[in-house]
């Protein structure tokens, strides 16, 4: 081994640890810092994350859980008969539909959630968890119909055509035939569609007003907005912790299929 | 649906019998036919989302925008009256300000820092699993919740990083790094935004970095090229398309900058780090002007759709 490519070594692995140490210590502290007590460590903070005055209550997790799971499992739903239709069969203004599909990566959150919500308060929707997981179902689509499409289309013709000579009809074909080959797909739309919700803060903060109907996240981050003056950091970093723990161990075990996932709809998209 | 029928047609026949001898034409064009009403029944879920909660919110901001549109009683048209007063808008004009100033900040150093990160975990070696690991992690936190994470890093009371920097002799004394001064409000918003979107944004240019076929650079090798005119002339024109997107991505991020301040910062000290969706938040609902917060919406969103088709012509260009 030559000395230029000893160095060049040595120095990709010091620049590296150096990085990696840099991207992971917020990680590490924020959960030393959740633990750190004033006497030593414990579950203080977490308790009172759990009962101070500005906390969280179990109502708002089952309120974020309640969001999360509406999201993924309207999003898997509008994304399988979307993504077999645009996959599979041509109808009239089905290139329209997939390019309007499309568009609403081009047209940001911020911008429409104005109109969402006195859209949602037209149709009795407002305040509701209902109707913001609809809308983040909505904003999940351009990614998950591609997706789904492009799994779908994957799918050998010949497949799908064995079964409807063995005498499935259309649906059953898709149910027994088409979703497990599909797969993949589901669990990274899936897998994305959970992540975005369960963490998501601008469009609960404009769609949901009461206190009541806050997502974990809104009841965190009220605990800095509605403290006039002293933050209670400790419990501040609980909070952080709590949420972020579910998403950092889905992503532990599901790494491949969220990063397969991100790349292939976001160079395309 | 109903514009499925060719107009040749007329009326949709019974389906052919199978064991009848029909010319093959017609019997596949009705099987056609049937399977597009089949498909356009699976997309029926998704046309209707994309109508009621896209197409619907559209064009009713724009709607809005016409009106004197006030949280609760009745709209009245106000025809130009919001826009016009975009332009007196003293907190919009410093937002805009503001958030032009971020943008150009913000996409600079953060295309720097994840093409260097691509850059540096490009090649298989040992470790390198670990170190695109450790870039990407930050991702899997929610924004709101990295943007609370920060908040404590940086406080002096919880925070180890004032700590650290007066033992170093950098600062002394007691230093707000959210809120003390412009400069260091608007940096430290920047450094989690860094922290959060540098493993995001790498992993997109890996995969750009990673389509070269290996035989271009053997090429290059193999020509005399040194590792920088290999960088400037093969690597930076092949991943054009790649870099329009990250960039296009970044900008589009940043003209939107909306957690980060609200959370770290507070827009503040006195506005000076209010960004454009903060000032549309705060026309809606503190102070309860939706018409007015509909025409910086549709400003904002023009600009956007700039953005993109100027995007999208780069990359149709190459393909």
């Amino acid at each position: 081994m030559t000395r230029s490519s000893l160095t060049s070594r040595w120095s990709y692995y010091i620049t590296g640890t150096a990085l990696a140490i840099l991207f992971l210590s917020p990680l590490l502290w924020s959960g030393w810092a959740s633990l750190r007590t004033g006497t030593g460590f414990g579950l203080e903070n977490y308790d009172r994350l759990f009962t101070s005055d500005n906390g969280i209550r179990v109502h708002h997790v089952v309120n974020s859980l309640t969001v999360s799971a509406l999201t993924v499992a309207g999003t898997l739903l509008v994304a399988t008969l979307g993504g077999y239709a645009f996959g599979r069969f041509r109808f009239p203004g089905r290139d329209l539909l997939f390019l309007l599909t499309l568009a609403i990566l081009m047209v940001p959150y911020a911008t429409i959630l104005i109109a969402l919500y006195v859209l949602l308060g037209w149709i009795g929707l407002q305040d509701s968890l209902i109707g913001l997981s609809l809308v983040l179902i909505m904003f999940q689509l351009p990614f998950s119909i591609f997706m789904m499409r492009n799994s779908f289309e994957a799918v050998p013709r010949e497949l799908e055509e064995s079964a409807q000579v063995d005498g499935c009809n259309s649906v059953s074909t898709l149910l027994r035939i088409m979703l497990p080959a599909v797969k993949p797909g589901l669990v990274t739309v899936g897998l994305f569609a959970f992540l975005t919700s369960w963490s998501e803060f601008f469009a609960p903060l404009i769609l949901l007003n009461s206190t009541d109907q806050f997502t974990t996240t809104l009841a965190v981050v009220n605990m800095r907005t509605a403290s006039h003056g002293s933050i209670d950091y400790a419990a501040l970093e609980a909070g952080v912790v709590f949420m972020a723990v579910p998403c950092l161990l889905l992503f532990a075990f599901m790494q491949r299929s969220y990063v397969r996932g991100f790349t292939s709809g976001a160079l395309k998209g | 649906m109903s514009t499925l029928t060719p107009p040749r047609s007329g009326k949709a026949r019974p389906l052919p019998a199978p064991e009848a001898p029909r010319p093959p034409r017609r019997f596949r064009r009705s099987a056609a036919r049937s399977r597009a009403a089949l498909g356009a029944l699976y997309a029926t879920p998704t046309a209707v989302m994309v109508g009621l909660f896209f197409l619907v919110p559209l064009v009713l901001v724009g709607w809005m925008s016409l009106h004197k549109w006030p949280l609760l009683g009745a709209p009245t048209m106000n025809m130009p009256d919001n826009y016009t007063r975009i332009a007196d808008n003293e907190l919009v004009e410093s937002a805009v300000w503001f958030t032009v100033k971020y943008t150009v900040l913000m996409t600079v150093l953060l295309f720097a820092v994840a093409f260097g990160l691509a850059l540096l975990v490009q090649q298989r070696r040992r470790g390198v699993g670990f170190l695109r690991t450790a870039f990407l992690l930050p991702m899997a936190v929610g924004f709101a919740s990295a943007s609370l994470l920060f908040l404590g890093l940086l406080s002096d009371e919880i925070g180890p990083i004032s700590d650290l920097l007066r033992k170093l002799g950098v600062i002394d004394g007691y230093v707000s790094w959210t809120s003390g001064s412009s400069e260091s409000a608007l940096g430290s918003a920047m450094v989690l935004v860094l922290w959060r979107f540098a493993g995001f944004n790498m992993l997109i240019l890996l995969t750009g970095l990673q389509a070269i076929p290996l035989e271009v650079y053997e090429a290059a090798r193999i020509d005399g090229a040194s590792r920088w005119q290999t960088f400037r002339r093969v690597t930076i024109p092949l991943m054009r398309p790649t870099i329009a997107l990250v960039l296009t991505m970044m900008i589009t991020g940043s003209l939107l900058a909306f957690d980060q301040f609200w959370i770290l910062t507070r827009g503040g000290p006195d506005n000076s780090t209010t960004s454009l969706v903060m000032v549309i938040y705060r026309e809606a609902f503190i102070r309860l002007d939706l018409g007015s917060a509909a025409a910086i919406s549709v400003a904002l969103l023009a600009v956007l759709v700039v953005f993109n088709v100027i995007q999208l012509g780069v990359l149709r260009r190459r393909s």
